[in-house]
């Protein structure tokens, strides 16, 4: 029962950081960009971004979701999509006990 | 370190470039080469790790207090600034920001107190702004990685003890510090160029050179959109600054000699038109400071938009060095085209700037992208 509980918490808190991550990407597309941003789209090779966005995200989720990202993490496919940004801050969350 | 002990440094450093720097500019440029005496100096007054934290053996100054520094030194010797440029912003600054704290360890408090010189080889024959098109190569063997591959026009390569290296494996970049002893590393010097003539500019081969694991930056394929993007933020907040390091020294120039000079019975500063390039060049140089201040703050607060008010900072600041630079040899005259004023110096270096840690043309397509971005009404 508490397991359940507790991976429910981790659900809400992953589809919490996608909301937030979904946002923040959607303010910085450009005007040129009037496409519906999917959770699963590779933002870089769809072309929504450079690869400098990549830093800005880096600063954007530990700034945004008090976190560190380790520098093993720090790969542009872990910073690709929604899901997988949502869910490297799920997993740094949870291996920090929160 | 204390405000006072911080603000000392930067006196200190205004006062070394005055008095080591500033005579034997010219020098160094013409021979181009800059003495190891002067990188012993700058490594013993610890501004070779002026923005590396204490902890480290660095001097710890924040990033505006850097760039203070950064500006005394470059208005003085741009190939010298060009030093702080290459191994404490972009090498150290790189490592601060994404290495391991083994990698940390193993090269970043020797590179703090100078005892290791650090250089940023990114770019090839085939690849300059088009970085990531890299042919440098890499592969895993076991515990460690091989290279290979040919870089050019590395600043510092010549006297580095460490390389900062973006290589490709079939598209996947990757960085790696590569120390220079490793068998298979060579320099060849390069020379005969228009600015940064003493920055020891050289080639770096990579035959088969072995790296520990360890010595790879980030993770694997890491290596352009955060350690590429990493080093150029760093480098181009340096540039930022030496260009309003170059347009000040341009307007010191400039009004020395409009004061001073007379022509037609008056002084030529007194005449309407040479007015206007000081006046331009005092607005400009005022607006490039603040520009840079404005994106010391943001780094130092790590804003988001730090990377953007970077990118401003350099475009402008090397915008109008080119511009103060050119007025001050127009001032100047003849004497301006003559290496016995400095003025045709700062000329060269300043259209360095539009060039180096990203051209102009490539800072204004990344600004105008900004602009879309925030200014663009939704529909």
């Amino acid at each position: 029962m508490r397991d359940e509980v507790v991976a429910n918490m981790a659900d809400v808190m992953v589809a919490d950081a996608a909301a937030k991550i979904r946002g923040y990407l959607r303010e910085n597309m450009t005007a040129f960009q009037d496409v519906e941003l999917d959770d699963e789209d590779n933002i870089f090779e769809r072309g929504y971004f450079t690869s400098l966005f990549a830093m800005q995200l880096l600063h954007y989720v530990e700034s945004t979701f008090d976190i560190e990202v380790p520098d093993d993490y720090i790969i542009l496919q872990n910073f690709s999509s929604v899901r997988r940004l949502a869910d490297m801050v799920g997993e740094l969350k949870a291996s920090a006990g929160e | 370190m204390s405000d006072t002990g911080r603000s000392d440094v930067i006196a200190r450093a205004r006062l070394f470039a005055e008095t080591e720097l500033a005579p034997r500019a010219a020098e160094f440029d013409r021979d181009e080469f800059l003495p190891q005496d002067v990188i012993t100096k700058m490594a013993a007054n610890g501004f070779l790790g002026a923005s590396i934290p204490t902890a480290w053996g660095g001097l710890g100054l924040d990033p505006l207090e850097y760039g203070e520094l950064t500006e005394a030194i470059g208005k003085a010797c741009a190939s010298t600034r060009a030093l702080l440029t290459v191994h404490t912003s972009i090498v150290a600054g790189t490592l601060l920001d994404l290495a391991s704290k083994r990698l940390k360890g193993k090269y970043l408090a020797a590179l703090a107190r100078g005892e290791k010189i650090g250089c940023f080889a990114l770019s090839e024959e085939g690849a300059g702004s088009d970085a990531a098109s890299v042919a440098t190569s890499y592969i895993r063997k076991g515990d460690s990685f091989v290279l290979n591959g040919r870089k050019k026009w590395i600043s510092f390569a010549g006297v580095a003890d460490l390389f900062l290296v973006l290589a490709s494996d079939n598209g996947v970049p990757s960085a790696f510090m590569v120390e220079r002893d490793m068998p298979g590393v060579r320099t060849r010097p390069m020379s005969g160029f228009l600015g940064n003539r003493a920055t020891h500019i050289a080639e770096v081969e990579f035959d088969d050179v072995e790296v520990p694991a360890e010595n790879l930056i980030a993770g694997v394929g890491a290596g352009f959109g955060f350690v590429v993007n990493t080093a150029l933020l760093h480098g181009r907040y340096s540039i930022a600054w030496a260009g309003v390091a170059l347009a000040q020294a341009a307007l010191e120039e400039m009004c020395s000699y409009a004061t001073r000079r007379e022509q037609f019975g008056v002084k030529i500063g007194t005449q309407q038109l040479v007015q206007k390039m000081v006046a331009d060049t005092v607005t400009n140089v005022a607006a490039a400071r603040e520009l840079c201040r404005s994106a010391g703050r943001s780094l130092a607060r790590r804003d988001a938009d730090a990377a953007t008010e970077t990118i401003i900072a350099k475009y402008f600041s090397s915008t109008i060095a080119q511009r103060a630079t050119s007025d001050a040899v127009q001032v100047l005259g003849g004497n301006g085209c003559w290496s016995g004023y400095p003025a045709e110096r700062l000329f060269r270096e300043a259209k360095i700037l539009e060039i180096i840690e990203g051209t102009s043309q490539l800072q204004q397509i990344l600004i105008a992208d900004v602009g879309y971005k925030k200014f663009a009404r939704k529909a």
